[in-house]
């Protein structure tokens, strides 16, 4: 019996939390109805509907009301960023990071293409957006300025706090992709100083197909779907009801459990970059600025990314160059050349990403493998 | 255990060579190669094998093998495309298979496998590879004749045949498609491939978009005795031995014995004129060790679909100072002995190894 594989990609998805499939079997095959119904059908759906948005809104300290489901952290992305440009055919001014999901950068590509200006923000080598540079940034017809909470690649922390408070100053309202940051940082979004935030269930143990905007009372936003009035006329569509119901459940449950996760992550993410450090020339990328408790970004010179998380997925070990990357191309990393990471260093990247379900055993079995595949590769003529 | 990388181009051929494989217990691992991208864009999903690949991917799930796509649109460019594309305009005749396996299956491809850590490569072409008693891996045609490949594989060397593995060697067609449908693979149905998997509308078209300053004059037919027969499309549109679509007309059946690029010039002529009784080649390759001797009896073929012919084999170095240049006389006289095609040497179901065609003897 081969050992099952290893997971170390918890940026990319997580396994839905055990619990949280509890809550959600009901609504997969049992109950059913739909919230906008009128009938006892209706209501129970819509009684569970209400309690995940609940769930959700309590995660980034925000109101139920403020909350609006969405299919997908892109969808969330893209809503705002169309939304706020929606009034005018041509003109205006966006600023984004350099660090943004490609949700945001290719709906501002879009933008562009219709006459909107576009700031791309690079960060520092510390892969952090200074503050300064956001204020920079601004003009009287800067419109939006998105800045994300945490990066996918290398987990870096944002200024978001600050940034919006420059922002505010200005009138100009921010987007806050919080979706890689969500069960693994405390947010609140009234502190954060956004106008928007978003934040997405399958991040955090939750099932895919269910992600959530937060807009703050009284901001602008002009939805994206049309339709019926589901989400109070802001996303149309009938609600997944066993999917936000999935989500409430892994919401409730951060909001619960997320002191002792980051304790846990930090303290198994300490041992792994202990041990990476006795990889020969491994390099972390972003050590010793703030990040996320679960992720290392680490180069080894020598070595094609893509390659080493081929061979590591041979041998049962499940990592990632970077972002995600559907078509199985890889290119180097938008995100480390922003930093001004060599591009060849950038293609010896992999990302390793922790979760709930990972422990002390299965680092210590991927240490060793790592280094001999990392050795393979670099003695390949 | 040595791991073997089996390249899926989602066509039923390497799907049952992968099937096989796996069938052995040996370790294997499915890559495809990207090899062309036809909207010119890096976007996912855009690529002309974007269907074929999602085939790859979709067999090796079912048959239970780890898959990945390589990524090697430049390398196809720049050894099969852009020559493919050079030859033409220069009035040759390009036969790309032959550098595809020799430059990208062969060569890149393994430079990539060998990397994920794979020993050995498997490809779904009807060919056999054997270890003579010397100890050299020799190359031989496949059992089914109808489907043998090997001509457009006559360029690999003993290192290359060393790690290669033809799963398919041994079947017919019939058998390859039934194991298919006996394992219920999602491609058993599927027919062959295009004839040359990047042009989709056609050989002139396809050159005109990849050069469009070239010029587009119509070219002179003429006779090989200088007569001239009409304008009708550029000299690139026409191959030696084309007979048909030359868009002149006359009361009897002509060939093309020449295309002059240089001079937008198209010869033709009766069947008898296109005969040669030999050609002079460039690139001469012995896959098991050169033969020895003066002039070496062979079978030669001067295309992939030609039946063969009794011939002697010569190297001739220093005649044009070039590496590798050869004469090729026939035991008689050859129709359509085309430029830029590859004249492959067999002697029974070995084949010996071959040579580019650079010009017919007259």
């Amino acid at each position: 019996m081969p050992t099952p594989p290893v997971y170390l990609d918890h940026n990319a998805t997580t396994p839905l939390d055990p619990r949280v499939g509890e809550g959600m079997a009901p609504w997969l095959g049992g109950r059913h109805g739909n919230p906008s119904s009128i009938h006892s059908f209706g209501r129970a759906a819509r009684a569970a509907v209400e309690l995940a948005r609940a769930q959700v809104a309590e995660l980034v300290g925000g109101q139920p009301p403020e909350v609006v489901f969405t299919a997908s952290g892109t969808e969330a992305n893209n809503a705002v960023l169309l939304s706020a440009f929606a009034g005018a055919r041509s003109g205006g001014h966006l600023v984004i990071s350099e660090l943004e999901h490609p949700s945001i950068h290719a709906a501002a590509d879009r933008l562009e293409s219709l006459g909107v200006d576009v700031t791309r923000l690079c960060p520092a080598a510390d892969g952090v957006v200074e503050v300064g540079s956001v204020a920079a940034a601004l003009r009287p017809d800067t419109r939006l300025v998105c800045l994300m909470l945490a990066n996918n690649e290398l987990g870096t922390v944002q200024p978001v706090a600050e940034a919006s408070a420059a922002c505010r100053a200005r009138g100009v309202p921010l987007l806050c992709d919080a979706v890689q940051a969500a069960g693994k940082l405390a947010i609140d979004a009234g502190a954060l100083g956004a106008d928007y935030l978003v934040v997405a269930a399958h991040k955090f143990n939750g099932p895919l197909g269910a992600a959530a905007l937060w807009i703050r009372e009284g901001a602008a936003f002009e939805p994206l779907i049309l339709g019926g009035g589901q989400e109070r006329r802001r996303r149309a569509g009938t609600e997944n009801v066993a999917a936000l119901v999935g989500f409430g459940a892994c919401a409730a449950l951060a909001s619960e459990e997320l002191d002792g996760r980051i304790e846990r992550l930090s303290r198994l993410r300490a041992g792994l970059e202990a041990g990476l450090a006795g990889i020969r020339d491994a390099r972390l990328h972003c050590a010793s600025s703030l990040r996320l408790p679960h992720v290392t970004h680490v180069a080894f010179p020598g070595v094609i990314g893509e390659e080493l998380v081929v061979r590591l997925d041979l041998a049962g070990f499940a990592v990632s160059t970077g972002a995600a990357c559907a078509s199985g191309v890889v290119e180097p990393s938008r995100t480390l050349l922003a930093m001004g990471v060599e591009a060849a260093e950038a293609l010896a990247s992999i990302r390793i990403s922790l979760g709930t379900t990972t422990d002390e055993a299965e680092i210590r079995r991927f240490l060793p493998v790592l280094e001999r595949e990392v050795e393979a590769l670099r003695s390949c003529p | 255990m040595p791991l073997t990388a089996v390249a899926m181009s989602g066509g039923l051929d390497s799907s049952v060579a992968a099937l096989l494989l796996e069938r052995q217990g040996t370790p294997v691992v499915g890559l495809s190669m990207l090899l062309w991208d036809r909207s010119q864009q890096v976007r996912n999903g855009r690529c002309c094998g974007s269907l074929d690949l999602g085939d790859a991917r979709r067999v090796a799930e079912q048959i239970g093998l780890p898959h990945y796509t390589l990524r090697m649109d430049g390398e196809f460019r720049r050894h099969v495309v852009d020559p493919f594309v050079d030859s033409y305009v220069d009035g040759r005749t390009p036969s790309p298979c032959i550098s595809c396996n020799t430059e990208i299956k062969f060569e890149a491809f393994w430079e990539r496998a060998r990397r994920l850590g794979a020993s050995r490569i498997a490809t779904g072409h009807y060919a056999r590879i054997r270890l003579s008693q010397d100890g050299r891996y020799e190359l031989h045609t496949a059992a089914d004749r109808s489907k043998d490949q090997s001509y457009f594989l006559f360029e690999l060397n003993q290192e290359q045949l060393s790690r290669a593995v033809f799963p398919l060697g041994e079947l017919t067609k019939p058998e390859v498609r039934e194991l298919a449908r006996d394992a219920g693979l999602a491609v058993a149905e599927k027919g062959e491939s295009m004839e040359i998997c990047f042009v989709d509308r056609g050989v002139q078209q396809f050159i005109e978009s990849e050069r469009p300053d070239l010029p587009q004059a119509p070219a002179r037919v003429t006779s090989s005795d200088g007569e001239e027969l009409g304008a009708a499309a550029p000299y690139y549109r026409y191959t030696v031995g084309q007979r048909r679509g030359l868009g002149v007309a006359a009361g009897r059946r002509l060939y093309v014995l020449d295309v002059q690029a240089e001079r937008n010039r198209v010869v033709v002529g009766s069947r008898d004129e296109l005969l040669a009784p030999g050609l002079i080649g460039r690139g001469l390759h012995w896959i098991a060790g050169a033969a020895a001797g003066a002039g070496v009896e062979v079978e030669v073929r001067i295309r992939s679909r030609h039946p063969g012919v009794a011939a002697t084999v010569e190297s001739t170095p220093g005649v044009d100072g070039g590496a590798g240049a050869c004469r090729v006389d026939f035991s008689e006289p050859q129709a359509g002995v085309a430029p830029g095609q590859a004249a492959v040497f067999y002697r029974g179901t070995q084949v010996l190894g071959g040579c580019w065609i650079e010009q017919a003897l007259s």
